[in-house]
């Protein structure tokens, strides 16, 4: 479902329903309860299916402050050109209307684990039996020196989409002609492998339809990254000269920035940039640490259940978890909470659990119709999601296969997003 | 029940299909195809000896016109009485804006008995009665139709029996709720409406094709490297639960 006056309306007055509620949030009488915090792709997919397939036996409560949802997942193509806003932008009036969902437009500020309790900014308690975090990215403070998040005005991060995209886009629209677009890269792991060069890429496109003599110039920490060859070969068919790319061996993973006057310093050598897209290194979203089941930066959790290695009632998903060997990507958050979904709603109702089945295939555009993907298979083990078997498009591919990519991807954001909101 | 063998490939469709098949060729054809009873895909091979019964009045494959009758490329999924300018029967037209779309059941009734379901058609054809050679005649003219929505297999999985798949795997009763577990991974990409939008649908398919599909897939025979990688791992039972639950989706 795409952004519409209607659907929006119809989740405010269900949000505005709940939240007039006393302090302790009237949650379905004698019913076991599961509270979701997140609306994502992990989030969102895990509240419908528990609300679906339990047909009214599970009280579903799902907290998410934005009332209007833009996919990370298809945000490069608005900045390229090929999306409008609109296209990545839902809201939850199905989730609340057709599957009986509390969805609450708060934030969720802490975690009592003792007592089963969310306790949200606005003041309202939810109690919960089994809590389901899916949070997505904070970023890592001081992972690139002169960037925090009050500089992500002049340096827009755009890697939580929606006003940061639109801010993103103005600036690359209104670049000099002849100027220069630089990107800091993260490290890994980061939410999509993909993203950073599939965002150079739709940057390129964009900028050599419109300021053709324009230069790009990314610097990376990472020496290698998520489908390197086929990126290289597009960049190199696509847009000549225009991308330059800076790895660690040539100083890239020693970049700070200076929002201020808008300059980078890569190993020592100042360049005075037009636009800077700052990807700072990233942890799992903050409700996590302060639920206190993180190791370090993200969460460790069970592979069979994505359940917490700290905490058996509460289960993370997506790309605030420690999960093995799947990507940090919307796809697989999405296969995660079907996962979560089904082994929480055998443990509240009893209901058939199933062997596991993990997936994730993530597409990339690289020009128009130059759609290109990588996707694997995984299983549950004892120690984490373990890869089972997978595959990625070939360089040298044909344009009527590159074609067929991209329309399938489009396909499959139709089902995904249909999956999470109905 | 086993499949049909063996494999039907894609006919040349470098030139238009003339008319100059011969009444021996038919006959043989017919003969050679005389079973009883109708498989739900046919043998395209033999329905291309077949179309010589309609060659002379319409053309199909690569610069087919209208004629005598429509050209018929991209006849399924295609709305009956679509073609802008071939001056089609009144009862015909009427049809087609009644909702009549070409698929390989209205297909299947028009070419058995062309008057019973288009009364007045201007289609002076008598009729097919053998179940099987209009399925083999269906199987051919759907190699023409590029997006052939509303029949068991959509684009870009549109190839009728690829292989044989074993009685015995055929035969397997799918539990249609591990089906539904297993589903939701499907219902990343295919869509549970069934829309077809850049990814085919799968949904309401007869069981056995969707079971022949997927183990196209898992052995390979198919092109597609997601669906090969996605079916590749799945057990015999765990493709006929998906069947299973698949073919009752609303």
């Amino acid at each position: 479902m795409k952004l519409n006056r209607r659907a929006f309306i119809g989740t405010g007055a269900a949000a505005a329903a709940t939240i007039s509620a006393p302090h302790v949030m009237a949650q379905g009488a004698g019913r076991p309860r599961v509270v979701v915090v997140g609306g994502g792709a992990g989030g969102a997919t895990a509240a419908r299916y528990i609300a679906k397939d339990s047909d009214g036996a599970i009280d579903v409560t799902l907290v998410e402050p934005s009332r209007s949802y833009y996919t990370c997942f298809f945000s490069n193509l608005y900045i390229g050109g090929f999306k409008d806003i609109e296209d990545i932008g839902h809201t939850y009036g199905t989730l609340a209307a057709k599957y009986g969902i509390n969805v609450v437009h708060d934030w969720a500020v802490d975690v009592d684990r003792d007592a089963k309790t969310v306790r949200l900014a606005g003041g309202n308690m939810l109690g919960y039996d089994k809590l389901i975090l899916s949070p997505g990215i904070d970023f890592v403070e001081e992972s690139v020196p002169g960037w925090d998040l009050s500089a992500q005005n002049a340096m827009p991060h755009a890697y939580k989409a929606g006003s940061q995209s639109e801010l993103l886009k103005a600036q690359v629209m209104a670049m000099p002609e002849g100027g220069t677009f630089a990107m800091v890269a993260p490290p890994n792991p980061y939410r999509c492998p993909p993203g950073p060069y599939e965002r150079v890429s739709m940057v390129a496109h964009a900028l050599s339809e419109m300021n053709p003599t324009a230069k790009i110039l990314v610097a990376d920490p990472k020496r290698k990254f998520s489908k390197q060859a086929l990126f290289e070969e597009g960049w190199r068919n696509h847009y000549g000269g225009m991308i330059e790319r800076i790895g660690p061996d040539f100083g890239g993973g020693n970049t700070s920035v200076n929002p201020a006057e808008m300059t980078m310093d890569i190993d020592g050598i100042v360049e005075k940039v037009d636009v800077c897209n700052v990807i700072p290194a990233q942890k799992a979203g903050r409700i996590a640490g302060i639920a206190g089941v993180t190791d370090g930066r993200w969460v460790p959790v069970n592979a069979e259940d994505l359940s917490s290695k700290a905490d058996a009632d509460v289960h993370v998903l997506g790309d605030a978890a420690a999960q093995g060997d799947m990507p940090k990507s919307g796809f697989a958050a999405n296969s995660q909470a079907k996962v979560c979904a089904m082994a929480v709603r055998g443990a509240l109702t009893g209901s058939r659990v199933f062997p596991p089945k993990f997936s994730n295939t993530c597409w990339s555009l690289i020009d128009t119709d130059d759609g290109v993907k990588v996707g694997a298979t995984y299983e549950a083990t004892e120690e984490k999601i373990a890869k089972v078997d997978g595959f990625i498009s070939q360089t040298g591919e044909d344009a009527a296969t590159r074609k067929a990519t991209y329309e399938e991807s489009e396909g499959w954001y139709s089902g995904i997003t249909s999956d999470m909101f109905g | 029940m086993a499949r049909r063998s063996p494999p039907i490939s894609r006919p040349s469709t470098g030139e238009v299909v003339s008319a100059g098949l011969t009444a021996t060729l038919v006959l043989a054809a017919t003969v050679a195809a005389g079973t009883a009873r109708a498989e739900l895909i046919g043998d395209a091979e033999a329905g291309a000896e077949i179309f010589g019964l309609c060659s002379g009045c319409h053309e199909v494959g690569k610069g087919a016109e209208d004629g005598i009758g429509p050209h018929l490329n991209g006849i399924f999924g295609r709305k009956a009485a679509a073609h802008p300018d071939f001056p089609y029967s009144a009862s015909m037209e009427r049809a087609g804006v009644d909702g009549l779309v070409w698929t390989l059941e209205t297909l299947d009734a028009y070419i058995e008995n062309p008057a019973a379901l288009v009364s007045r058609t201007r289609m002076s054809f008598q009729g097919l009665a053998d179940a099987q050679e209009r399925a083999d005649l269906l199987a051919y003219l759907r190699t023409f139709s590029d997006d052939p929505a509303n029949i068991p297999e959509a684009a870009p999985t549109a190839r009728a029996t690829d292989h044989d798949v074993s009685p015995e795997i055929l035969a397997l009763e799918g539990d249609p709720d591990y089906g539904e577990y297993l589903a939701t991974e499907c219902l990343t990409c295919h869509r549970q409406d069934g829309s077809a939008d850049g990814i085919p649908s799968i949904t309401r398919w007869p069981e056995e094709d969707f079971v022949v599909a997927m183990h196209a897939y898992k052995e390979k025979l198919r092109p597609h490297p997601v669906m090969q990688m996605m079916a590749g791992r799945l057990s015999n039972e765990e493709i006929a639960a998906l069947a299973a639950y698949f073919k009752d989706l609303e």
